[in-house]
């Protein structure tokens, strides 16, 4: 386990800013302690600084997950956001689309979503903005890219693609295996 | 080529063609009152039905003429009873034909055999019973339904079959099926009359008849009467037994029976009986066949339990809190949606999780700020209840031998929003080594699996006396490492729990003793006031007396998955290997040195291995060896007394000294004089002689070589055998 170096760092958190923009302060300085990014096997994981200090005394090939995992690094050092960080990208997340009933199956099956699927969408989305995918319950079912922007949204037929699926909670179930 | 099948055209569809429609009141009862034929149309049924019915008012009298052979000018007014002549009749027609055709005299052959065939329909399905039948019912004073009669008939016809099978077979055991089904065809027919026989008894098959039924199949009705049969008489033995039976063949015949009716394996089913009355038993794999209900537990992190339940029924789930005991957990009925895949799944919501998991943790009660380890931890259920009840604060270190298995821990960890979680992968027993100084332990122990055979079936027939053994062995090892992470000074806990999925004694009540002994814990309550107290003593083992503290679980009493539960709590940090022993141990280290002494303290012997590796070496075998117990008899398991006559040389020696660690003072001068012999030379008879002096000093032997070692080295497999191999046995 090791902090991110300085390009890395940049490249997380440029990914990250795209769905939170600058609330990722907010995520290092928080009201009950500090936390920090730590990488480990390629990927970043999000941790107290307490649970960091315990973490250290078990062996690398041991240790298999600390805290929440953010996401990887590929091998050509570009950073994939996981579903695993949705719990921390709802709470901030700038922009949000709300998805009907109807395809919220659909969603999370791992499909793009569509204008016939969209209950609501924030205003002035820009097009290919990060977004974060909420159930009509307000649930936060995943997140993606933003296809279109909010006006073209209401001009657009019910049959174009919307929002880009990128992760959501099927995931757990489908993708178990490549979490860890 | 069919018409294309468009789901969203919708076709109205009158009645079909067996529907049936009410028209009034009127015209249903016009039915009944209106008798005459003449008007009504009547069905192809009924039209028959009428052509019999005037055929029967004409027949049955000319019938019973050839039938009684009556001849004489009576037989206007001469009527006997149909009933029994009927029922005679029957079978008389079965039997033979000529009866009829001697008799007749005006009639054809032909036309009298379809009388009776009529007349028997008539029995059977007839509507209105004919007139002169009713006549002599009445007079009988009894009411037949014509259904009734056949059912005689048949119930004649059937007992009369067995019996001449019988007659021409030569085997024992149709004679004891003929035994059963005559009790059973008796039993029907007395209870049918409501006359119940109290003399009927059960009658037990000799061994001849038993060993020739392995080779015929009984089929499983007959297995199950019987089983129920000897459980009733094993109930009330002293009233119902045969005389000249004992006890022990009742229950043979009864354990082989349930290893065939249940499909379990003999030692399985051997283990059971030791543990429950016979009564309870059958309770008991009963419930091991159906599953248990599918519980879940909300995740108070994202929602509240009613808000989910709220959530759940809109789906279409049907649901029920699952008890008072518990604030989180829902008893699932039944669901029209996967339960395992809604949304509120997916955003972890809730967990799948059997109720008896929820116990452990509950009786753990980790708080808010606590070190918290759970030692095998997949597929993370607990790790997760105990991350709601500590709402994210402090560290949890989840950790799980096998790798593959890690995966669904962390799954489950990111899916309900577990942050404060490290999931490491060590090997359990490593444990004090990486970390230490946890406030609270829990220990779910891999085990037999003997609680959960309606999960696997695959446990009924898999398990035997050695793994029982390998799961002890290993979950001693477990426990040992599990109390030495927990820090005994720690302000707010100093606790571990133990559990296990198992119903055995010697997974549960025997690892918890050896703990007892071994480190300085005590047992306290769990806190959960159901389920049944851990046993005292077991067989021949006694365990420490606080052991009732601990609770088991059962499928049939508690509706959940076999489970035992243990809290202990750590009172110092020190690590004697026995706490009463700790101020002897260090002068028992230096007697090791020397062969030939004979130690005062009893207890002492077991730090000496440490300080040579020969030692550890039988140390290692002895921990294979079942553990220690106060009194008697562990040696009666065949491993174990093997290994008991292990020695020679120098181990002899050691065996010697490490001599005993029951108070027991008589034992000391037996042992001086195996010392003696011992080093004198180094032949086992001597010590077998001694040996068979006392049973004591068996045990002492066992229990040295238990004590022997801790649990760092260990002997690997092959040598164990090698060692066996070179003692002879």
């Amino acid at each position: 386990m090791r902090p991110l170096t300085d390009e890395e760092t940049k490249t997380m958190f440029e990914k990250l800013s795209k769905y939170i923009g600058e609330n990722i302060k907010l995520l290092i300085d928080r009201p009950d302690g500090s936390y920090c990014f730590r990488l480990h096997n390629d990927r970043v994981y999000y941790m107290s600084e307490k649970i960091l200090k315990l973490a250290t005394n078990i062996s690398r090939d041991k240790l298999v997950s600390v805290g929440t995992c953010f996401g990887k690094f590929t091998k050509t050092q570009k950073f994939r956001l996981q579903i695993t960080a949705l719990d921390f990208l709802a709470p901030y997340a700038k922009f949000k689309v709300w998805v009907k009933p109807g395809s919220e199956q659909s969603f999370l099956y791992g499909n793009h979503v569509m204008k016939s699927g969209l209950g609501r969408i924030t205003e002035n989305t820009a097009q290919y903005q990060g977004v974060v995918v909420y159930s009509m319950a307000d649930v936060p079912l995943g997140f993606g890219v933003a296809a279109k922007t909010t006006q073209e949204c209401r001009k657009v037929d019910p049959m174009s693609i919307v929002v880009f699926h990128q992760a959501d909670i099927g995931e757990y179930i489908r993708s178990e295996d490549t979490l860890t | 080529m069919g018409r294309k099948l468009d789901p969203t055209i919708k076709v109205k569809r009158g009645p079909g063609r067996k529907a049936r429609k009410q028209k009034g009141a009127e015209t249903e009862l016009s039915k009944f009152l209106v008798d005459d034929d003449g008007p009504k149309k009547l069905s192809s049924r009924s039209r028959k039905r009428a052509v019999k019915r005037a055929q029967v008012t004409k027949e049955p009298k000319q019938e019973e003429k050839p039938k009684k052979g009556f001849t004489d000018e009576n037989s206007k007014w001469l009527k006997p009873a149909p009933r029994k002549r009927k029922i005679e009749q029957s079978e008389e027609d079965e039997d033979s034909d000529s009866q009829w055709e001697e008799d007749d005299d005006e009639e054809g052959f032909d036309k009298k055999e379809m009388e009776e065939e009529e007349e028997e329909d008539d029995d059977d399905m007839v509507d209105d019973y004919g007139a002169d039948e009713g006549d002599e019912q009445d007079s009988d004073g009894e009411e037949l339904l014509p259904i009734e009669r056949a059912a005689r008939k048949q119930k004649k016809q059937t007992s009369k079959k067995p019996e001449s099978d019988d007659d021409d077979d030569d085997d024992d055991d149709d004679d004891e099926e003929k035994d059963d089904l005559k009790e059973d065809g008796e039993e029907e027919e007395d209870t049918v009359q409501a006359n119940i026989d109290e003399t009927e008894q059960f009658k037990l098959p000799a061994a001849a008849e038993r060993a020739k039924e392995g080779l015929l199949a009984m089929d499983l009705q007959t297995i199950h009467q019987r089983i129920r049969d000897n459980v009733d008489v094993l109930s009330h033995f002293s009233e119902k037994r045969e005389e000249g039976k004992e006890r022990s063949e009742y229950l043979s015949l009864l354990r082989s029976d349930l290893c065939t009716y249940y499909s379990y394996n003999e030692f399985l089913i051997s283990k059971l009986m030791d543990l429950f009355p016979v009564s309870e038993l059958i309770d008991f794999l009963e419930a091991n066949e159906i599953q248990r209900p599918v519980t879940i537990r909300t995740n108070t992190l994202k929602t509240r339990r009613r808000d989910l339940a709220q959530a759940l029924i809109n789906r279409g789930v049907n649901l029920d809190p699952l008890g008072k005991w518990s604030k989180v957990g829902l008893v699932i009925y039944d669901s029209s949606v996967p339960i395992g895949a809604t949304p509120e799944y997916l955003s972890g919501q809730y967990m799948l999780q059997g109720a008896s998991s929820f116990l452990p943790v509950m009786a753990l009660s980790p708080q808010e700020g606590e070190s918290v380890l759970d030692m095998s931890a997949a597929p993370g259920g607990k790790t997760t209840y105990m991350a709601q009840l500590m709402r994210n604060t402090g560290m949890i270190v989840a950790n799980d031998a096998n790798a593959d298995r890690l995966k669904s821990v962390v799954g489950n960890i990111h899916r309900l929003g577990v942050t404060n979680a490290v999931i490491c992968n060590y090997d359990g027993r490593q444990f004090p080594k990486v970390m230490g100084g946890f406030d609270r332990v829990l220990l779910d122990a891999p085990c037999s699996g003997t609680g959960v055979i309606s999960k696997d079936p695959g446990v009924k027939t898999g398990k035997d006396e050695a793994d029982i053994l390998r799961s002890a062995h290993l979950q001693k090892e477990l426990i040992l490492s599990a109390i030495d992470s927990v820090n005994a000074d720690s302000p707010t806990g100093g606790y571990l729990v133990y559990c296990t999925c198992s119903i055995m004694v010697e997974e549960n009540e025997w690892v918890v003793d050896y703990a007892l002994k071994k480190r300085n814990v005590k047992l306290v309550p769990t806190g959960l006031d159901f389920g049944k107290e851990g046993f005292i003593r077991f067989k021949e083992r006694r365990f420490h007396p606080s052991l009732k503290l601990s609770r088991r679980f059962y499928p049939h009493s508690q509706n959940m998955d076999g489970f035992f539960v243990a809290k202990l709590k750590k009172l110092s940090n020190a690590i004697p290997s026995a706490p009463r022993e700790r101020d002897e141990e260090e002068s028992s280290k230096t007697e090791t040195a020397a062969s030939s002494e004979q130690i005062q303290n009893p207890e002492s012997k077991q730090q000496k291995p440490n300080s040579t590796p020969e030692k550890s070496n039988m140390g290692q075998k002895q921990k294979l060896k079942p553990k220690k117990s106060e009194t008697p008899i562990i040696t009666k398991k065949t491993g174990v007394k093997a290994e008991n006559k292990k020695p020679d040389g120098a181990k002899k020696a050691k065996i010697a000294k490490l001599d005993g660690e029951t108070s027991k003072k008589n034992e000391k001068p037996d042992k001086m004089q195996k010392v003696k012999e011992l080093n004198g030379d180094s032949t086992k008879e001597v010590v077998m002689e001694k040996k068979e002096g006392s049973q004591f000093e068996k045990k002492n032997e066992m229990k040295r070589k238990n004590l022997l070692k801790n649990n760092t080295n260990r002997m690997g497999k092959n040598k164990f055998r090698k060692l066996k191999s070179m003692v002879g046995q």
